[in-house]
């Protein structure tokens, strides 16, 4: 904008540098071209990823890596559909050796049907990640204590879900969040749960650093708008945080002065 | 001529035949598996990538060999 300086607003997690705060799952679309460009729509820097064997009969099947480059995008290896600590150490012990990935996403789930992190084996597998030199981004539930918890045990950065994975709920539980946002100084990422493009907004407003979305875009009726819908509200949500709202009244306040009423 | 034998293996949890003596790097090659972009685990331990041409495949060997796919 001409004439007008806005101070720098930088995303770091673990020391790196992003531009985007909105961060994107690759799974659920119809194909891997209409994921890649859900993702460049999005203007997400960092996707996440999932581990799991290689296609030994059908060789022609697309591999990710040639539609989205990693050498452009970060990718974050990601343990979903783990539900072990041991389970999960191996997944990302095996992302960390397909090409030299350091910073992953520990999700370590404990109830099938909701798909609610296990916090214990969470926190274990943090502690052991964060020793092994990982930088360690962690799905959790939207439990203050539990997000200090996972501080202490050496977290890059606390992830606290909307509501249950894949449900489109919103967030549930807004004053966690803001407790949350208040006790530390970790990069906060809301994880999970959300269902259209106010939701993000509404996490940004919160006080959150970002937010990670996969099926509310590959599920939309459209998801390369729904995409951009997601950029924007990320966006727009930061500005709104950051420029300090006004106080909740509950009287009304004119907006035109009462001086000189003719 | 001398018959080359076989031993059976477990590949991403499915049994496969291959031939005796042969190592990771050559059952990569074999399959057309582009290193760069797995990982290899023998027996449930990850294995070098700078090494897989030592790494000689033994009878009852469990093999798995990831990348990354989709996901949330």
């Amino acid at each position: 904008m001409e004439g007008v300086k806005l101070k720098k607003d930088n995303f770091i997690v673990a020391k790196k540098r992003f531009n985007s705060r909105l961060i994107v799952g690759t799974g659920k679309y119809k194909n891997m071209s209409e994921c890649a460009k859900a993702v460049r729509l999005s203007g997400a820097d960092i996707v996440t990823v999932a581990v799991r064997r290689v296609n030994i009969t059908n060789k022609k099947k697309p591999i990710l890596m040639d539609y989205i480059d990693p050498k452009k995008i970060t990718y974050l290896p990601n343990t979903a559909g783990c539900f072990s600590s041991k389970e999960a150490l191996r997944t990302l012990r095996l992302a960390r050796e397909i090409g030299g990935w350091k910073l992953v996403k520990l999700e370590v789930l404990g109830d099938r049907k909701n798909l609610f992190p296990e916090m214990i084996e969470t926190l274990k597998s943090t502690e052991v990640l964060s020793k092994e030199g990982f930088k360690v981004m962690v799905y959790c539930n939207d439990d203050p204590l539990m997000a200090k918890r996972l501080e202490e045990a050496g977290a890059s950065a606390i992830m606290p879900l909307a509501a249950p994975i894949g449900s489109g709920l919103g967030i549930l539980n807004k004053v966690n969040v803001k407790i949350i946002r208040k006790q530390t100084k970790l990069p906060l990422i809301i994880d999970a749960g959300l269902g259209e493009a106010s939701d993000a907004t509404i996490a940004m407003e919160l006080g959150c650093d970002g937010v990670l979305v996969n099926t509310a875009i590959a599920k939309a009726k459209k998801p390369f708008d729904m995409a951009l819908a997601f950029k924007h509200a990320v966006i727009a949500g930061r500005k709104s945080y950051l420029s300090g709202r006004i106080k909740k009244t509950f009287s009304g306040k004119p907006s035109s002065p009462n001086k000189g009423i003719i | 001529m001398k018959k080359i034998k076989k031993i059976k293996i477990s590949l991403n949890g499915k049994v496969k035949l291959i031939n005796e003596k042969t190592s990771l790097l050559e059952l990569t090659k074999n399959l057309k598996i582009p290193i760069k972009k797995v990982a290899i685990e023998l027996n449930q331990e990850i294995v070098d990538k700078r090494k897989l041409s030592r790494k000689i495949i033994k009878k009852s060997d469990r093999i798995e060999i990831v990348h990354f796919i989709g996901g949330g």
